[in-house]
């Protein structure tokens, strides 16, 4: 593959592919190709090594069981870990943000181990967070409200190494006060939507990160109709 | 035994009086098809209803992700050669609906009920089948419904408590099989068809399941695809003797040939031999408005109603051979699951090169969904002006479950 493609890691789609997280892939993907970037989604499925030469992995959301072989197989073949010291650029959404942290705590008191990419933990919730999020980005790290849907238990707790992705409005986020993780390249979030095509703004700093070069404006009239619908719609 | 259902307790029959009473006002009233509201009352009434309603009769269960509706119909169609048949093919498919179908036909001494795969565990408790039959499982409302693996996990549990009742079981989907895979009494059928994307690691075990070409298995413990006693060919199915029929449906669609395999397979363990409960499901065309052709100033529009990626991929398939317009609607309403990111699931991309309008209370989802699938297309919200703004000739209508309700009701208002 020529130097110059940037490459999409799909990560275990099978697995972790529950919430329509796919979408962040082809989001990137194609703003990208609109603007002549050459880019291209490599899926790695469960049983398949991680290779480490991808330029930006994707993670997704996926139900228990999926998430605990999730980790495992990465922990086994730790080539997502091998591209984080190579500065690659991740997205880890919803069972990402939790996988990526020290360790995770579920609902039957099992503490699983995490990756050890971000600095935080998790644990489940009293109850499940089920609804529209808006949060306001925090570190000015981007612009314009964070849209997102989400459904999850999980609570998550960032230590110093790891910052906030956004301070939350609407809905509960990591904890009912902040919302995601931001650790180096890696950027974290529990929300669906997916996230992506509701976040172009997110989209398109993952795209400056792995790319080096700020992306020209692409307006895309749907997606701002869109932002604006489900903004006032959680309001 | 099945001359005619039992006696009901005072407390019931009162239930189901003042029931049939409320669904009658309800009708009158305008203000709803009566098709939930005279049970709500009676399961007020006697939380025992359900129970005493199906007591005496013999009973098949329907559940699973899609096709319920339709499968419902065909097997009460089949049944109907035994004798005559209570049901709910409205779609009113929660343990309401089920006392409401079940008390307007009192002395049916069959039951056939459609139901929602979370009400599956209480219903099967309640009314004690002889049939129940699981379609398939996939992701559908995550929001409301929950993750594919809860609802296996429930029906496997409901499924291990009944007896005497024969399970018929879609082989080719890995949840079906292990929510069935204890049952002492299970008929596998072969449908041909089945969503792959929620069944890469096994149910009970968590580790891969290999497939290799229909065949699959877990690598990790001893979940595999049984052998199957029923098996859908090429418009015909194969019954356990080895006999070929033709099936010849009115409804389009392999997933509706899985369905009517499955309907045939239950209505055989309900003492309907196979050619005849062809003969009389095969008539089936159009389902709770389904599938139904409407007319509007010159334009032909079939409407199809898909609720989730696995259905919405089916009657992608089902709609491919012509390559007519398409509206596409689509709602985020309660019944239909708030969380529209289902959408990116649905490989939208086999409709590049169409004339596709997005409507809906979400059209602008749906609209930049198909603006990254690289699919030219217009945002009207209202369907019907949709159609109208489509060219003269054949127009292809596919909306999820309340985009699809209101849009029949007044495509039926207007006829």
């Amino acid at each position: 593959m020529s130097e110059s493609t940037i490459q999409i890691a799909l990560v275990l789609p099978d697995l972790l592919g529950t919430y329509g997280d796919f979408g962040n892939a082809v989001v990137l993907e194609k703003r990208m190709t609109w603007r002549g970037i050459k880019a291209e989604i490599v899926p790695i499925n469960y049983g398949q090594p991680v290779p480490d030469s991808c330029d930006i992995y994707v993670v997704g959301g996926g139900e228990d069981t999926a998430q605990t072989l999730a980790v495992k197989h990465l922990r086994e073949h730790p080539g997502l870990q091998r591209a984080v010291t190579k500065n690659a650029v991740v997205l880890g959404v919803c069972a990402g943000i939790q996988i990526f942290g020290e360790s995770f705590t579920r609902a039957d008191n099992v503490t699983h181990p995490g990756m050890g990419l971000i600095d935080s933990t998790s644990h489940a919730g009293g109850s499940r967070a089920i609804g529209e999020v808006l949060a306001e980005p925090a570190n000015g790290l981007f612009e314009g409200v964070l849209s997102g849907f989400e459904n999850h238990q999980g609570r998550t707790v960032l230590g110093p190494a790891a910052r906030p992705l956004a301070h939350v409005k609407v809905g509960t986020g990591n904890d009912g006060s902040v919302e995601g993780a931001v650790q180096g390249r890696i950027l974290c979030t529990y929300l669906h939507g997916p996230v992506l095509p509701r976040n172009p703004q997110i989209a398109d700093l993952l795209i400056e990160w792995a790319t080096g070069v700020k992306p020209a404006p692409l307006d895309l009239p749907a997606v701002t109709a869109m932002r604006a619908e489900r903004v006032k719609a959680a309001s | 035994m099945n001359d005619s259902p039992a006696r009901l307790p005072l407390r019931t029959a009162a239930a189901v009086k003042l029931g049939n009473l409320s669904s009658t006002l309800s009708q009158k009233m305008g203000l709803g098809a009566g098709g939930m509201i005279g049970g709500r009352v009676a399961l007020k009434l006697d939380p025992q209803a359900l129970g005493h309603l199906t007591q005496g009769r013999r009973v098949a269960v329907v559940t699973g992700t899609n096709g319920k509706t339709t499968s419902t119909m065909m097997l009460a169609r089949a049944v109907g050669a035994l004798g005559e048949v209570a049901t709910n093919h409205s779609g009113a498919n929660m343990p309401d609906g089920h006392v409401t179908a079940l008390s307007k036909q009192p002395d049916a001494p069959y039951a056939v009920l459609e139901c929602d795969e979370a009400y599956f565990p209480a219903v099967a408790g309640a009314s004690n089948p002889s049939v129940a039959v699981i379609l398939n499982l996939s992701r559908d409302q995550l929001d409301r419904v929950g993750e594919v693996r809860t609802i296996e996990r429930s029906l496997r549990d409901a499924v291990d408590k009944l007896q005497n009742c024969t399970i018929i079981a879609n082989c080719d989907d890995v949840m079906v099989t292990s929510a069935a895979w204890n049952a002492s009494n299970v008929v596998w059928v072969a449908t041909g068809t089945g969503w792959h994307h929620d069944s890469a690691s096994c149910p009970r075990c968590g580790n891969p399941i290999r497939w290799q070409g229909e065949h699959w298995h877990c690598t990790g413990c001893d979940l595999s695809r049984p052998h199957p006693s029923w098996i859908t060919a090429d418009e015909a199915m194969i019954t356990p003797e080895h006999r070929q029929l033709e099936l010849r449906l009115t409804l389009p669609g392999k997933f509706n040939q899985a369905n009517a395999v499955m309907a045939a397979a239950a209505a055989h363990a309900m003492g309907v031999p196979a050619d005849e409960a062809v003969r009389r499901l095969r008539g089936v065309s159009n389902v709770s408005g389904r599938y139904r052709t409407i007319q509007r100033g010159g334009r032909s529009a079939r409407l199809l109603l898909s609720k989730n990626p696995a259905g919405w991929s089916e009657t992608l398939t089902v709609v491919k051979e012509a390559n007519h317009p398409a509206v596409l609607v689509i709602n985020a309403q309660e019944a239909d699951g708030r969380d529209l990111s289902w959408l990116w699931d649905v490989p939208f991309e086999r409709l590049q090169g169409r004339t596709v309008i997005a409507s809906g209370e979400r059209a602008t989802d749906l609209a930049v969904r198909l603006t990254y699938a690289e699919v030219q297309h217009t945002i009207v919200p209202d369907p019907l002006k949709a159609i109208d703004q489509m060219p003269q000739g054949a127009v292809e209508v596919i909306a999820n479950y309340t985009a699809f309700r209101d849009l029949n009701a007044r495509a039926a208002a207007d006829e």
